[in-house]
């Protein structure tokens, strides 16, 4: 099949940033037969192979593609609101090269058939990788455990109930037990839902203003402390999956400095938003977990720039105009991210908040490394998996331009600066910037 | 006419409640006498009389067959009075205590108790009320010490020896007396142990019980001469302890391919009753290398042997 194969190609001048070797240079880099042949200063054009194409890039930046390591995609079961090939139309356009789906489906990926119809399913219409999470609880209830042994021989990367957590600590402390015996990841939402009861957004004199039900962050931390006590009792690999609060940093530093193995995500919304943003009841500014205080944002931007949040995740939940439209109450959380994540990102960037191989170590390294994916980095023989840069593009969201079967971005309309401007999956580019 | 056993061993000791505190000669002297019941018991005559006149109690608070019924079979070769109880008909069902229990035995002069009970530490608990002998037929996930006895003899008698040999003992360790029994017994007899199960079957702290711990079955049966294989009761299996039998049996059940780990000439033993597909798949367990039913046999004999070398030593022997 390598006669139709593509052809190689050599990034010629281009701003290298590789967090998987905290490189970053200005070079060349060669990919052919969908991996990465090199990545240095001056490969220039004569040592290439012959029918190589030359992309003169000007110093844009060339990055390893993007792991989204929490996007809810609708199938099995919610295909109106997103599939695998809408999903990864929004992923490619966004950078990402390797989404994660969530178990969180109707019926859940709890058992190896389901994984298997997946990833069938995905090698079938997507045009990026995807790979999914299966649950950690059957049916997601809560109760019993699933085959994690099994699940992960057919292939998938962690195991979580998606934005449900276990409340039964019991169950918990089992299933990080058991999930040790085969080197598992368990990726656990830390809400407790009898906290968080009829809250909405967060806690405090804006919610009370606003006349809505807070959600406390203790209801985040109240979890969180519970599960770093299972995960000091099992040995066992945790991920907390949405960190929000600059309580629950202190904890999970903790906890690193416990020498757990304990790791966390935020997403781009709790990195880049805050609680005003829901400003008069805007309903795409609802997620679970709810947007916090500056802060909180703050202390999570700081918290990434040294390490203590491993991953940035989208947290992509489309939600159609149905479930959007309502008063805010009452409306889904969720909000779309795969395409806008980077974007939102080089805000932190542009605004001096972190450096930028930091960003990108957070959006590809640091999950293909949790994951034990072959992604997340420009080294000589990974695969050919990459974005390219314009760091200085204005942009602006226009939700009709938008690859997502659900427009629910709390970027509507938002100018940016700086977007990819094409990426590659296993050496094909599958999205390009015009 | 009957054929006295030649071993004039005695069991020091009034109770035999567990393997901790037996010596390795103490062992020996009960293999020794199974031994020959062995041959005995494969007489057509097998009455003894050295329990003629005693009176033997088989009290179990928990349903077994193959425990009690060799229990009674063995009092009975050995020619003493076997009464059963169980707790179905008996009046711990109408809420007397454990200790009213004791109280109400004892003034029925038995000479030995044989007990079982869902709870550890219930067994001794009787003991200490009682002025009779008492076995421990099983308490809690504590001792099964007939059950170790009778698994050395097997393997004693395939082997040539317990000393020096790889024992991999297989399974839910963590609810198991016949583990911990087994694990005390082999260390003392000088084999190797290795206890081979998922994290979630292994208590906290059995890495120093003397045995190596192994969380797969290439790795635990690497070079076993035994492997044992445990029971997993059916509450475990679905998503509390284990996720599923279909996991369980791919991961930890023996079948030829895992059993192929083992060294060539590896035996397999299982205490039974066994849960064939889960634990153990049928072609092994009915296989060339299965030692189960003998198993069986070492029951009756080994227990005739308890029960006579802790007879000897009972008042007026």
């Amino acid at each position: 099949m390598m006669l139709n194969g593509p052809r190689p190609i050599l990034f010629a001048n281009a701003r290298i940033v590789d967090p998987s070797r905290d490189l970053d240079i200005v070079g060349d880099l060669l990919i052919a037969d969908g991996v990465i042949r090199e990545a240095k200063k001056g490969i220039g054009t004569a040592g290439v192979p012959e029918g190589t194409d030359v992309v003169e890039c000007h110093g844009k930046v060339i990055a390893p593609g993007l792991v989204d390591m929490r996007a809810f995609i609708g199938e099995p079961g919610a295909g109106h609101r997103e599939t695998f090939a809408s999903a990864s139309q929004a992923a490619a356009a966004g950078g990402v090269t390797t989404v994660i789906c969530q178990p969180d489906t109707s019926p859940a990926i709890d058992d190896p058939a389901t994984v298997d119809f997946v990833l069938r399913r995905a090698r079938d219409t997507a045009i990026v990788h995807i790979h999914p999470m299966a649950a950690l609880t059957k049916g997601l209830e809560g109760k019993e455990m699933t085959e994690i042994g099994l699940l992960k021989a057919a292939g998938a990367v962690a195991f979580t109930d998606g934005d449900k957590s276990i409340t039964n600590a019991q169950v918990m402390r089992r299933a990080l037990t058991y999930a040790r015996d085969f080197d598992a990841l368990i990726v656990h939402q830390t809400e407790d839902p009898d906290l968080i009861g009829d809250g909405v957004m967060n806690e405090g004199e804006f919610a009370a203003r606003l006349g809505l039900l807070g959600v406390p962050k203790a209801a985040e931390t109240v979890m969180l402390e519970r599960d770093i006590r299972m995960v000091a009792l099992t040995n066992g690999r945790y991920h907390a999956a949405s960190l929000t609060c600059a309580e629950s940093l202190q904890v999970l530093g903790r906890a690193k400095h416990a020498g757990l193995k304990v790791t966390a995500s935020a997403s781009i919304n709790h990195l880049t938003l805050n609680e005003n943003d829901v400003g008069s009841y805007r309903t795409f500014f609802k997620v679970s977990p709810p947007l916090r205080a500056e802060d909180d944002r703050k202390a999570l931007v700081e918290a990434l720039g040294k390490g203590l949040i491993d991953v940035i995740m989208s947290d992509h939940n489309p939600q159609d105009v149905e479930t959007k439209r309502l008063p805010f109450a009452e409306a889904e959380a969720g909000a779309i991210g795969l395409e806008t994540m980077l974007s939102a990102g080089l805000r932190l960037v542009h605004n001096g908040e972190i450096e930028l191989i930091t960003l990108l170590r957070a959006m590809s390294t640091r999950p293909a490394e949790l994951l034990g994916l072959p992604g997340g980095t420009l080294k000589a023989g990974a695969p050919a998996d990459l974005i390219v840069i314009d760091m200085d593009v204005p942009w602006i969201v226009d939700p009709n331009e938008l690859k997502s079967k659900c427009k629910n971005t709390p970027f509507d309309e938002a100018r940016m600066t700086g977007r990819v401007v094409r990426t590659i999956v296993s050496g094909r580019t599958v999205y390009e910037y015009v | 006419m009957t054929i006295a056993p030649k071993s004039t061993f005695v069991l020091n000791h009034r109770h035999l409640l567990g393997i901790e505190g037996l010596s390795a000669a103490e062992i020996s002297g009960l293999l020794d006498l199974g031994e020959e019941f062995v041959a005995l018991n494969r007489q057509v005559e097998k009455k003894q009389v050295s329990l003629r006149g005693r009176t033997q109690i088989n009290l179990f608070f928990e349903v077994s067959t193959r425990t009690q019924s060799s229990f009674e079979l063995a009092g009975k070769r050995l020619g003493a009075d076997v009464m059963n109880m169980s707790t179905s008909s008996s009046s711990m069902r109408k809420g007397e205590t454990l200790i009213d229990t004791a109280i109400t035995l004892n003034a029925m002069h038995p000479d030995i108790l044989v007990v079982r009970h869902h709870a550890s530490g219930a067994v001794e608990l009787l003991a200490s009320k009682l002025d009779c002998s008492v076995i421990n037929a099983g308490d809690g996930a504590h001792e099964h010490p007939t059950q170790a006895l009778l698994d050395a003899l097997t393997i004693r008698r395939n082997k040539g020896r317990i000393e020096g040999l790889t024992v991999a003992i297989c399974g839910d360790i963590l609810h198991s007396r016949v583990a911990r029994s087994n694990i005390m017994l082999l260390n003392i007899m000088g084999a190797r142990v290795r206890v081979v199960a998922p994290s979630t079957l292994l208590p906290p702290g059995i890495e120093r019980f003397g045995v190596d711990v192994a969380r797969d079955m290439r790795e635990g049966l690497n070079g076993a001469d035994i492997v044992m294989m445990l029971r997993l009761q059916r509450e475990r299996m679905n998503g509390s302890f284990v996720p599923s039998v279909s996991e369980y049996f791919h991961y930890w059940g023996l079948d030829e391919k895992k059993l192929a780990y083992a060294k060539p000439d590896a035996l397999v033993m299982h205490p039974g009753p066994m849960n064939r597909g889960v634990e153990i798949d049928s072609i092994v367990a009915d296989g060339a290398q299965s030692l189960i039913r003998e198993q069986v046999e070492m029951g009756v004999a080994i227990r005739m042997a308890v029960l006579e070398a802790l007879s000897r030593n009972l008042p007026n022997a």
